[in-house]
């Protein structure tokens, strides 16, 4: 059997299933999100409310699936955007070398070694809570580890005989960089991207829970979570549905990641 | 000692570059700090006292360096909302959530060692794939995610402490380990999930060498050989894993606070932030870094005065 199939397939389909329910509330929420309705106040599952209502009377599925919508969206906009950054710096660095790469890796190391919950908290303090902002204080804590990982692709393959050879041949430095040796980066690059996401969520949650995230009245999973931490013994189904909905998409894609891994890397 | 002497010089340059890092990044603002403190609407007046109390009215450089002086010799400056010295609001909270730390790491070695060697014995069974499959899901917990059911379950429905109900260590010992137990949990799953991976792999590794088969070859029993050697070596590389622990120790103890509503210098630091105090965040973030550095610091240096592998790498 091929290594790391089952778990690709297993993490596919966990995250396959988030995505779906975060599509389907770009079109469709059984209920309008911001719609209290005092009547159904704090009703357990059921039929008409999946997964019940909280204590303003608003349909927890329907926040559920749209603060999908808005966590996905944080998670990939920063992975794309560090991804992106990280891949110029790690290049740069390991290919040019010398005082360059010295000057990044000592800011990065600097950066590196506060927790990341830091960074986002101090750029979360200077600038205005939104949206916006915590997409760039999450690009900022993934930079470090991602650029790393850029770095030690390329000095791995920058005196690679098949790099050597086109080299030979004239291809310029910069075609060099480009065409020959990042390529060969993109499976450890991916397997840190799927990881990337399942920590990107996990941040994007913490920070909404802490209030300095997406802001309300935008459903987000951790504002959920924080909202619902008052009424967890009379509707522990507030606190439930977010929670496991966030549980589900990173053991999906840490499935994925560990997959990827052993099929590629090992 | 040529390694100790390097080590410290790039201890100095990252806290440098730190200092750096966060002075700027409190100051590059478009727009003036004392009016973004105080609002809009604020008159003119008090937005120049403000100012002038922040002492972001001097140029950049005197600022940085007065902000440094003050900071290595204790002197952190005073906080906006709390309109005292940050060392007093400090005092007091330091100790809280050094305990929870403690608590932690007592909790991630205790539970997590044992589970990773227990692991490596069972490779290619049923056991392994269940135990896999926990770890899997130790580490897609989010802290407070685990934290809100720990209070939910272990809280509302057994009974088994009050939450929201912090009990100082000063008036009760045994009242403030129970209350800090969850919490303490709550931040440890995690760790304990990547630990025991960790054990295991290093174990297997172990397990590979010549000397177990040699061992083997002369009759000492596999459990000695376990005990006896291959858990010596896999500490000793587990050690930077423990270094790397703290930071995120901390981080999880920020959002874990805050859930149990602990008093400790997470709590402090997500209202210094929310409230946009910035002098009292800046010496936060300041101070914690230091503390995570300093710590690094030292388990770099323990692991190579317990292992001479390392120390003999370097020449």
């Amino acid at each position: 059997m091929k290594k790391g199939l089952t778990e690709i397939r297993i993490g596919c389909i966990l995250t396959g299933f988030i995505i779906f329910l975060a599509l389907l509330s770009l079109v469709y929420t059984p209920y309008d999100i911001n719609q209290m309705d005092t009547s159904v106040r704090m009703q357990a599952p059921s039929l008409a409310h999946l997964f019940g209502t909280d204590n303003m009377g608003r349909d927890v599925f329907s926040r559920a699936i749209t603060g999908a919508r808005f966590t996905l969206m944080v998670a990939i906009c920063t992975v794309a955007g560090c991804t992106a950054i990280s891949s110029v710096l790690g290049l740069v660095s390991g290919y040019v070398g010398g005082i360059v790469d010295e000057i990044i890796m000592r800011v990065i190391d600097a950066i590196n070694s506060f927790p990341g919950i830091l960074i986002a908290l101090i750029i979360v303090t200077v600038m205005e809570h939104g949206r916006y902002t915590i997409i760039i204080a999450l690009c900022i804590m993934f930079i470090p580890s991602f650029t790393r990982i850029v770095r030690t692709g390329t000095l791995q393959y920058k005196d690679a005989i098949f790099v050597k050879s086109n080299r030979i041949f004239g291809d310029s430095e910069l075609r060099l960089a480009l065409v020959h040796v990042f390529p060969n980066i993109f499976p450890i690059l991916l397997s840190s991207v799927i990881v990337g996401l399942s920590n990107a969520i996990l941040a994007e949650a913490s920070m909404s829970y802490l209030g300095l995230g997406i802001q309300p009245p935008a459903p987000s999973w951790g504002r959920m979570l924080y909202e619902a931490q008052n009424i967890i013994f009379t509707a522990p189904w507030c606190a439930l549905a977010p929670g496991l909905m966030i549980v589900i998409t990173i053991v999906g894609f840490n499935c994925i990641g560990e997959g990827v891994r052993k099929r590629w890397l090992t | 000692m040529r390694y100790i002497i390097k080590k410290i010089i790039i201890l100095i340059l990252t806290m440098l570059l730190i200092s750096l890092f966060t002075f700027f990044a409190f100051h590059i603002i478009p727009g003036d700090p004392a009016r973004l403190i105080l609002g809009t609407e604020a008159s003119e007046e008090k937005v120049a006292l403000l100012r002038s109390q922040l002492g972001t009215d001097l140029p950049l450089s005197t600022q940085y360096t007065r902000w440094i002086g003050g900071f290595v010799r204790g002197n952190f400056g005073n906080s906006i909302r709390y309109s005292m010295p940050v060392s007093d609001l400090m005092k007091g909270r330091i100790e809280v959530t050094v305990l929870l730390g403690l608590m932690v790491i007592v909790l991630v070695l205790a539970i997590g060692i044992p589970m990773g060697v227990f692991a490596a014995g069972k490779k290619n069974t049923i056991i392994e794939q269940i135990i896999n499959f926990f770890t899997m899901l130790g580490i897609s917990f989010p802290g407070f995610f685990l934290s809100i059911l720990f209070i939910w379950i272990f809280g509302l429905i057994l009974h088994l402490f009050t939450p929201g109900r912090y009990v100082s260590y000063e008036n009760s010992w045994p009242e403030f380990w129970r209350f800090m137990f969850f919490p303490a949990l709550a931040i440890a799953v995690p760790e304990i999930a990547i630990l025991t991976k960790y054990v295991r792999t290093a174990v297997l590794d172990e397990l590979s060498e010549d000397y177990v088969r040699t061992a083997h070859g002369k009759g000492i029993s596999f459990y000695a050989i376990l005990y006896g050697h291959v858990l010596k070596n896999a500490i000793v590389a587990i050690i930077p894993l423990i270094g790397m622990m703290i930071g995120s120790i901390f981080s999880g103890s920020i959002i874990v606070e805050q859930v149990f509503a602990i008093p400790g210098i997470g709590r402090l630091l997500i209202s210094s932030v929310t409230g946009r105090d910035f002098p009292l965040t800046q010496t936060l973030v300041m101070y914690v870094a230091l503390v995570i550095v300093v710590t690094n610091f030292i388990v770099d240096i323990l692991i190579q005065v317990i292992d001479p592998r390392i120390r003999l790498q370097g020449k």
